[in-house]
């Protein structure tokens, strides 16, 4: 048995050779990934993962690794294997042109159009 | 907490990007000096990947395994409150190592091989945490430079290159702010105690001066390695400069409680601005980190005992029928 400073090795009687079989795979579960609300109205927002064997517990450890400081009004889960997600080689096409100026606020001059029609109207 | 990432001064130097291809090479660096992210699907080079797996794999370990010294002290803590605040801080410590292993597990190891390699004894972590917490104030000093230093490391990768990792460690360093004010408090009050509060905390900061002065490792070789990690955004200091960070910051901050630091030749250079100081004993360093330290077997065994106590309970809940999947971010 050791001699420790630690009681709770004490306590257990831990051999310094308890050799133990491996962890085999899926030992820590699968992974959810976790959406956080701050305060209600706030979006959800990703903050990382869990590793859970069901989705109640992903809840609890969701609360316990990413609720447990600050506020929280809420939090999602939802299996790792349930996100579908675009690929960053294709960033391109969420690239814009500028023809595509129709699209936006700033491609609408109209003030142009009456300060033209206003001086031409004086003149 | 954490040192810096071991790197054995043994292994070969060999060329780090022999193979890769040269194109996608060049890109990948050139995002970096853009100062973009790397994410988990990009395409990296092998040594990238395996150098970040072995960091914040290490990073992972020295988490879990630091949180057994201090939770030594949970149940003999000076009253309630340092109770609570102490078992808030082993239970961040936790947490980070569960951030880690996340972010380690995003480039492809999964979080049973990881530790299985620490219960093995296969993978490192950092070498103070093979120190015993012999007093309260051991707990305290501990709770203060050991988690400084840990900030200073932390501080630096989180603006590293690899996205998952950098994520991970702004959540830490936020925590960390906490463990640094907590543990100084300590140290203070024990400073501004009774005689025998004054003594027990300077033999504390005897007792862990050398092993801190090892934490953040020896310095490192000028090597094409070295340079290369560093472009990367993988290494993001010398040992030396947070070391000279470190003592910097805290140094004063001893001395104003009028503590002492057993080291004579410690002081700063005002024309370097340097801190000189006398060499550590990096052959100890390299006994302890390689298994022989005062407590490597207790942390493992403690560990090992751990998982064989829990794993009953895991596997009841493992019902899901559900494939690992790897983690997106
Ligand atoms: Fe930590
Ligand atoms: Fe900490």
């Amino acid at each position: 048995m050791i001699k420790s400073l630690d009681p709770r090795v004490t306590r257990d009687q831990i051999e310094l050779n308890n050799q133990i079989a491996p962890l085999q795979e899926l030992d820590q579960w699968e992974t959810y990934e976790v959406f956080h609300q701050k305060k209600r109205g706030d979006q959800h927002m990703h903050v990382g993962i869990v590793h859970a064997p069901n989705p109640e517990m992903a809840l609890l450890f969701g609360k316990e690794q990413y609720g447990r400081r600050g506020i929280t009004a809420n939090i999602w889960v939802v299996k790792t294997a349930n996100v579908f997600a675009s690929e960053y080689e294709d960033q391109d096409i969420f690239e814009t042109v500028p023809e595509k100026q129709y699209r936006e606020a700033g491609g609408y001059k109209v003030m142009e159009k009456i300060n033209k029609y206003k001086k031409e109207k004086k003149a | 907490m954490y040192g810096n990432a071991y790197i054995d001064p043994n292994e070969k130097p060999k060329s780090i990007i022999d193979g890769e291809d040269p194109i996608k090479l060049a890109e990948f660096e050139a995002r970096i000096a853009r100062g973009e992210k790397i994410e988990p699907k990009d395409w990296m080079p092998r040594e990238y990947r395996k150098q970040l797996i072995r960091m914040i794999e290490q990073h992972a370990h020295s988490e879990i395994i630091g949180a057994l010294p201090e939770g030594t002290w949970i149940t003999r803590a000076p009253g309630f409150k340092r109770k609570l605040a102490l078992m808030a801080k082993v239970q961040d410590e936790v947490g980070h190592a569960q951030l880690l292993y996340s972010a380690a597990e995003t480039l492809g190891k999964s979080r049973e091989a990881m530790i299985n390699d620490l219960i093995t004894g296969k993978s490192k972590y950092s070498n103070v945490f093979n120190y015993p917490a012999f007093t309260w104030a051991d707990a305290c000093i501990i709770a203060w430079l050991i988690d400084a230093g840990a900030i200073i490391n932390q501080v630096a990768n989180a603006k590293g290159s690899y996205g998952p990792y950098c994520r991970a460690l702004d959540r830490i360093c936020t925590e960390e702010s906490f463990h640094l004010k907590y543990g100084h408090d300590n140290v203070v009050t024990l400073a501004t105690g009774t005689a025998t509060q004054r003594k027990m905390v300077q033999e504390a900061l005897n007792r862990w001066w050398p092993p801190i002065m090892h934490f953040f490792g020896p310095s490192d070789k000028i090597s094409n390695h070295t340079e290369i990690l560093m472009r990367w955004k993988v290494k993001m200091a010398t040992n030396d400069d947070m070391r000279q960070q470190f003592l910097n910051m805290y140094v004063p901050k001893i001395w104003d409680l009028g503590l002492t630091v057993p080291d004579t030749l410690l002081k700063k250079n005002d024309e370097t601005n340097k801190w000189e100081y006398t060499e550590p004993d990096w052959d100890e360093f390299k006994r302890v980190i390689n298994g022989d330290g005062p407590c490597n077997a207790e942390r493992l065994a403690v560990r090992r005992n751990a998982e064989e106590r829990g794993r009953w309970v895991r596997e009841a809940l493992n019902t899901s029928q559900s494939k690992y999947i790897v983690p997106l971010a």
